[in-house]
């Protein structure tokens, strides 16, 4: 096992820790090589809850290994954590879904260019039972001011993810100022798409979900989609490398290979092929340059 | 019906020998048995040090120590991540993200509880042999293996007890392991994760498999201490 490795390992850290911890200056004294980590070439991908929990990397990740030999070990957070795992540089490459965030992520230096690699599309999920009476709308906004109207619970992610951004430009597009008119009907958990989904289902609240984590979630109660079909509910996801000039370390070349591979014909089929009940996921659109 | 269905999760976990599973097991197993013997290699003689050292201000330092013992593993697991991080001041070495890096932050945890648990052990049984000691010439430091050795079945209670913190714990490894599959996933990442998925039989199939774990752990602890404590007469 890797016992001895892990052991030596966080001697090394703890050793290095204290060192640091004694020396005035905040540098480590010692910047000796790491142990390297167990495998051989990987590449570190801060990705979303949508794309792990869905199973879609569970689905491309072996063929890419097939292809190149190269793992990748994906981190699944929110857009907004996760683009700031980049920007850290805890990451080289980073794979999300909010468009104005990755276009300011790009612009500011930290990574890029983006490129845009599949969509797909939210869906607003609510109980059956449906007490704004919103089931078959196709209309988003009339949707949310209904809801708001009735004071109908409705569970947001509140966790700056793309999936929390999409939700608020909505009530934007809904002219329904949140800060003004929430009340406890509207309930922020700062968690992931499936602990939403879970306290949805928990409390008979609506909720925005990106339809791939809908779909593999398994613990659906008496929740169905409501409203679905809203050109206003795309879902865009773009990718981009963290900037190796910025942060030496990133694996410029292994990385760069992920992201030719994800929007190459071969990638976008492989995204296109994967589906869940005979239901495909997500829509790979790597050549429209405009998305 | 989904408790039964968990239990019927667990037992196919356990008889189903699926590779992915017990490599989640055994990485589980070697994180936090790492992170034990780590604190308890530096944590017992520190804490028997502080057991018998006299300085000033060493009430702050048990009540400070004590106060670990409460340490939120999140905060231990966020305090790791800024110094790993590749922006913090450990970040050169490249272990954000990796079981390293998670047996450092279960190191936190774990290291205040040995120290406070040895402490007052050996508090209390120097207390109570210390004229034998320093009859057989033991003062200060000196009595300090004599002390650890005499009180080794009590403190595997202490080791018992931040091996049960390590190996119950999400927060610390889910920020600074990063739960990536086949790498850093252990039991209760992938507990938290099935839960994320609403796939709750098999999240509380997993728990029931990780509390079966401990048991076993447990009971294989207290066996021996038993029969060590018979030959020790």
């Amino acid at each position: 096992m890797l016992t001895k490795r892990h052991l030596l390992g966080a001697t090394t850290a703890l050793l290095a820790l204290g060192a640091a911890a004694l020396a005035q200056d905040t540098r480590p004294a010692a910047t000796t090589a790491a142990p390297a980590p167990a495998g051989t070439r990987f590449i570190t991908v801060a990705s979303t809850t949508s794309t792990v929990d869905s199973g879609l990397f569970n689905h491309l990740l072996p063929l890419f290994k097939a292809k190149t030999g190269i793992d990748v070990r994906v981190i699944s957070q929110g857009t907004g954590q996760a683009l700031d795992t980049g920007r850290r540089g805890d990451a080289d490459v980073v794979f999300v879904h909010a468009r104005a965030a990755e276009e300011k992520f790009v612009a500011d230096g930290h990574g890029g260019p983006r490129r845009p690699v599949m969509y797909n599309d939210f869906v607003l999920i609510g109980p059956k039972s449906d007490p704004a009476g919103i089931k078959g709308s196709r209309d988003i906004a009339a949707a949310l001011t209904a809801i708001q109207t009735k004071a109908a619970p409705f569970v947001s992610r509140g966790d700056r993810s793309g999936t929390h951004q999409a939700e608020l430009a909505l009530w934007q597009a809904a002219r329904i100022d949140l800060a003004a008119t929430r009340g406890t009907w509207y309930r922020e958990i700062g968690q992931g798409m499936g602990a939403a989904l879970n306290t949805a289902g928990g409390m008979n609240a609506y909720v925005l979900s990106d339809r791939a984590t809908w779909l593999s979630f398994r613990n659906r109660g008496d929740l169905d989609i409501l409203v679905e079909g809203d050109r206003r509910l795309f879902n865009q996801y773009g990718i981009m490398l963290v900037n190796p000039q910025r942060h030496p370390h990133v694996k410029q070349a292994d990385g760069q290979a992920f992201i030719d591979w994800i929007v190459s014909p071969e990638g976008q089929k492989a995204i296109a092929d994967y589906k869940i009940n005979g239901q495909q996921l997500f829509f790979a659109n790597a050549s429209d340059t405009g998305a | 019906m989904d408790i039964s269905q968990s239990f019927a999760a667990a037992i196919g976990l356990i008889l189903g020998g699926d590779p992915a599973f017990l490599a989640i097991v055994g990485l589980s197993l070697t994180v936090t048995l790492s992170a034990v013997a780590i604190a308890a290699f530096i944590g017992l003689p520190l804490g028997a040090l502080l057991a018998l050292a006299r300085f000033p201000g060493r009430g702050a330092v048990i009540v400070l120590v004590n106060a670990l013992m409460g340490l939120p593993p999140v905060v231990a697991g966020l305090l790791v991540f800024l110094l790993l991080s590749r922006s913090g001041p450990l970040g050169p070495l490249g272990l954000l993200f990796t079981p390293t890096a998670m047996v450092l932050a279960q190191t936190l945890l774990v290291l205040p509880i040995v120290i406070a648990i040895t402490r007052q052990l050996t508090e209390d049984l120097h207390g109570e042999y210390r004229e034998h000691l320093a009859s057989i010439g033991l003062t200060g430091r000196s009595a300090i293996p004599t002390l650890l050795w005499d009180g080794r079945f009590a403190l595997a209670t202490a080791i018992l007890a931040g091996f049960g913190r390590a190996s119950a714990e999400v927060g610390a490894v889910l920020i600074v392991g990063g739960n990536i599959a086949g790498y850093t996933r252990t039991m209760t990442t992938a507990i938290a994760l099935e839960t994320s998925k609403g796939d709750l039989p098999l999240a509380l199939g997993l728990g029931i498999v990780l509390i079966l774990l401990t048991l076993a752990i447990n009971a294989v602890t207290y066996g021996a201490s038993r029969v060590g404590a018979r030959f020790a007469g």
